[in-house]
């Protein structure tokens, strides 16, 4: 029975954080693409994309922080400190960024401060999410119950490197979004991002997915060992397929597919990474059944979350569908 | 040691630092929600025009408000784990799936439907963006219910036992949500959430009747605002009163040290006003009224009130400190009760709209109700001082392990980062708020780019109210 409610609430988890990435993702890499879109009404046009649901998008993480905290306290007591100042740092960017979408249009004079702290704010938190999660794979310093390493163990080159590629991901995440939502001269501008960025994710996937087997031999032996190596080989497949299936569709000028295959893109290297960790919930520490919370209290809560998240996923779908079609620049519904 | 003690000190700095800044824009915007709730629902049925004019005024101030709540709310949610490691390990299997359930009930219903509040009325019609508002509103209050949940829990736990690896684990979760001062403190304060949005909207109406004191949305908001004050203010003192006698049976000490009381006696006195000295174990400069002590606190002329000589001195809160902030929230308490009355009497007299003196107080009570609900909740968080889980986790063995450069650094960068931002919410609120609510309220917030660009064009264009209000164009 424990073992079940274990596994399920972490699946339960692992959803939370993949709806995070594919839903906030994108709205993150707007913010990313601020720098690169230099007028003022095609900015406008930028935030009002998002500006409905990005609120929603971030509750997610919330969930992610809070579903550890309840189903897996032990692991969130120590990767928390373990991931601290990344954290608080991306925290404070999420501030800049969440603030932004009201005051930018409150502003006045300082309309410009807000449009730096939008892009700035999203970079940051972007960035910080990949350095997390590098830090995540790379493992942390345990004695006992508790966080053994310094507070700079997370820096390392590679967490620099998922850190980039985080960042590039979320911004072709963001061009794709805007190629889905917008038209005339904004969409070219964002078919003509998608390009680079699509190459830059690609060269990312690549190089996080040679390092990680580099870190752990376990986790290469999951990878390159018989017969594990035929299981796991339709991940790489079809993230080759995908990715010639984006190019094509950015070259032939497709409006929605970039954005469900770069989606596509996220959600398999994310089940790669579930490859990779799979059991760990702290890596190569403690497993999901070492830090589970009592049956108890994750039978608590399961309830509440199986009838709660469809409710969620519905309403959220629904704000979604209310707000479906294209930006038109000249209404600025918002 | 010495240097461990300061990063719980530090870490403690930075958990009241960033609650603070937060709990000032929930506490506000809970109060606005129901607000908006009754402003759309009078609308709908009254189909008078000066309701979605005060609507549309106040649904500008809320996504602001809101905003700040949600990113300073965030933080929070991570604050358990970066800083109090040890708390979460332990509490986790009790505090998480409260918290959990705020996030799924209260959140995700906010977040939800916000969107489709602000921006959404032309695209899903009236009824539906009144059941929007409605869900706002409802998850503002399942959010408050949890989250004092699991506040009151750690005042008086209940329903728990204890494992081998020393975790608090689930025994009983309805004696866990329902422990014995939740319903006094989810009352107390979603009454002082609305008490302090009572204040702020009587304090806009009353700065713009001063103005034009025939603007009807202000006349309108005024007199709302005035009839909330009335009501709720002798309310809350019966809420607050009833919430002192559950502390009193399940947090003796806090009693104390909010009371000044030293000595355990019976017949105590009240004392008014003093100077708390811990060192010396006595209040220096009281002014005593014989025996109300022990009539307010027991209901009794001559009933023993306990002192903090009952507990060794480590096992002491503060009474320095909240002796005073527990003053401050009931002498504030006491002065809304009176703004209400004479708002009553004036109301009666039909000069509720003309009294510029009562104007005046009134825009210098707006700000009240933000005051007393920090010094409330420093008065009960100290009170429970030096523990984190009332009588059974000290603070002091809560913290991470995490020294005390990095938790100065981190508070540095929210000290910076919270003024900045926070700072910078309150003034655009502001402004907003010195703009008269008019007839022709410009749409919330459609045309910005428009309304940016061309505003020499005047603001009369910007947003003619019609059928198809917020976000019509």
């Amino acid at each position: 029975m424990a073992f079940d409610l274990a596994f399920i609430w972490a699946i339960l988890i692992a959803f939370a954080v993949l709806a995070y990435v594919v839903l906030d993702g994108f709205d993150l890499g707007i913010g990313i693409l601020f720098p690169f879109v230099k007028a003022d009404g095609d900015r406008d046009v930028m935030m009002n994309s998002v500006a409905p649901i990005w609120d929603g998008n971030e509750t997610w993480l919330v969930l992610g922080g809070g579903g550890l905290f309840a189903a897996f306290p032990l692991a969130y007591a120590t990767l928390m400190p373990a991931l601290y100042t990344p954290l608080i740092a991306m925290l404070l960017g999420l501030v800049f960024r969440g603030v932004a979408f009201e005051f930018r249009f409150r502003a006045e004079k300082s309309r410009r401060v807000w449009d730096v702290g939008f892009a700035a704010g999203s970079i940051l938190a972007a960035f910080c999410q990949g350095i997390a999660l590098g830090a995540f794979i790379q493992g942390v310093a345990i004695e006992g119950r508790a966080y053994a390493g310094g507070w700079f163990d997370w820096l390392t080159p590679f967490t620099l490197l998922t850190g980039v590629a985080l960042v590039v991901g979320y911004a072709m995440l963001g061009a794709a979004w805007l190629i889905l939502k917008t038209t005339g001269e904004l969409q070219e501008r964002a078919y003509a991002l998608a390009l680079p960025l699509g190459a830059g994710m690609l060269a990312m996937i690549g190089a996080v997915s040679l390092w990680t087997p580099l870190l752990h031999p376990d986790i290469a032996d999951r990878w390159f060992s018989w017969p594990n190596m035929l299981l796991v080989a339709p991940v790489p497949v079809l993230v080759i397929a995908a990715v010639a299936g984006l190019y094509w569709a950015i070259a032939t000028g497709r409006d929605r597919l970039p954005f469900l295959l770069t989606q596509f893109l996220f959600v398999l290297s994310y089940i790669g990474l579930g490859i990779s960790m799979f059991p760990y919930i702290v890596p190569r520490q403690f497993t999901i059944w070492d830090a589970a919370a009592p049956p108890e209290s994750l039978g608590f809560l399961l309830v509440g979350a199986g009838i709660l998240i469809p409710v969620i996923l519905g309403y959220t779908a629904y704000a979604y569908w209310v707000f479906r079609g294209k930006v038109d620049p000249q209404a600025g519904y918002h | 040691m010495f240097e461990g003690l300061d990063a719980t000190v530090l870490a403690r700095a930075q958990f009241a630092f960033t609650v603070a800044f937060h709990i000032v824009f929930p506490a506000f915007t809970i109060g606005l929600a129901s607000y908006l709730a009754v402003l759309e629902g009078l609308w709908l049925w009254t189909k008078r025009d000066v309701y979605l004019r005060l609507f549309k005024y106040w649904i500008k101030i809320f996504a602001v408000a809101f905003g700040m709540g949600v990113v300073s709310g965030l933080v929070m949610s991570y604050q358990f784990g970066t800083n109090w490691s040890v708390f979460s390990d332990r509490t986790g299997p009790i505090l998480g799936p409260l918290m959990g359930y705020e996030v799924l009930s209260a959140f995700f219903l906010e977040a939800g439907f916000l969107g489709i509040m602000l921006f959404g009325l032309n695209r899903v019609g009236k009824g539906l963006h009144f059941f929007a508002t409605l869900m706002v509103a409802a998850g503002t209050l399942f959010s408050a219910f949890w989250i004092l949940s699991v506040n009151s829990w750690m005042h008086t736990p209940a329903g728990y036992a204890i494992n081998d690896v020393g975790q608090f684990v689930p025994d009983d979760w309805w004696a866990i949500v329902f422990n014995p001062s939740f319903p006094y403190r989810l009352v107390h304060m979603v009454l002082a959430a609305y008490l302090t949005t009572a204040f702020v909207v009587g304090a806009v109406a009353a700065f713009h009747l001063l103005r034009d004191r025939a603007n009807e949305g202000a006349r309108v908001m005024f007199s709302m605002a005035m009839w909330m004050a009335l009501v709720v203010a002798p309310i809350q003192v019966v809420a607050g009163d009833m919430h002192g006698l559950n502390t009193l049976e399940h947090q003796p000490a806090k009693i104390a040290a909010m009371e000044g009381h030293f000595e355990t006696q019976t017949g105590a006195p009240l004392i008014l006003f003093g100077l708390p000295d811990m060192e010396a174990e006595e209040t220096r400069y009281a002014v005593e009224i014989p025996r109300l002590g022990s009539l307010i606190l027991t209901h009794s002329w001559d009933g023993e009130v306990p002192g903090l000589e009952e507990w060794a001195p480590e096992d002491r809160p503060n009474a320095a400190v909240i002796f005073w902030t527990f003053r401050v929230m009931v002498g504030l308490g006491m002065l809304m009760m009176l703004v209400g009355l004479i708002s009553l009497v004036l109301r009666l007299r039909r000069r509720l709209h003309e009294s510029r003196w009562f104007h005046r107080i009134a825009i210098v009570m707006g700000p009240s109700g933000f005051i007393a609900v920090l010094a409330g909740w420093v008065t009960t968080e100290m009170g429970r001082q030096p523990w984190t889980v009332q009588g059974l986790m000290r603070t002091s063995e809560s913290v991470s392990p995490i020294g005390a450069p990095a938790v100065a650094a981190s508070l540095a960068a929210f000290a910076v980062v919270y003024f900045l931002v926070f700072g910078a919410g309150v003034y655009y609120i502001l402004r907003l708020m010195r703009k008269p609510p008019v007839p022709s309220e410009p749409d919330m917030p459609a045309k910005r780019p428009i309304e940016a660009a061309g505003r020499a064009a005047g603001r009369a264009a910007a947003g003619v109210p019609d059928a198809r209000p917020m976000g019509a164009e």
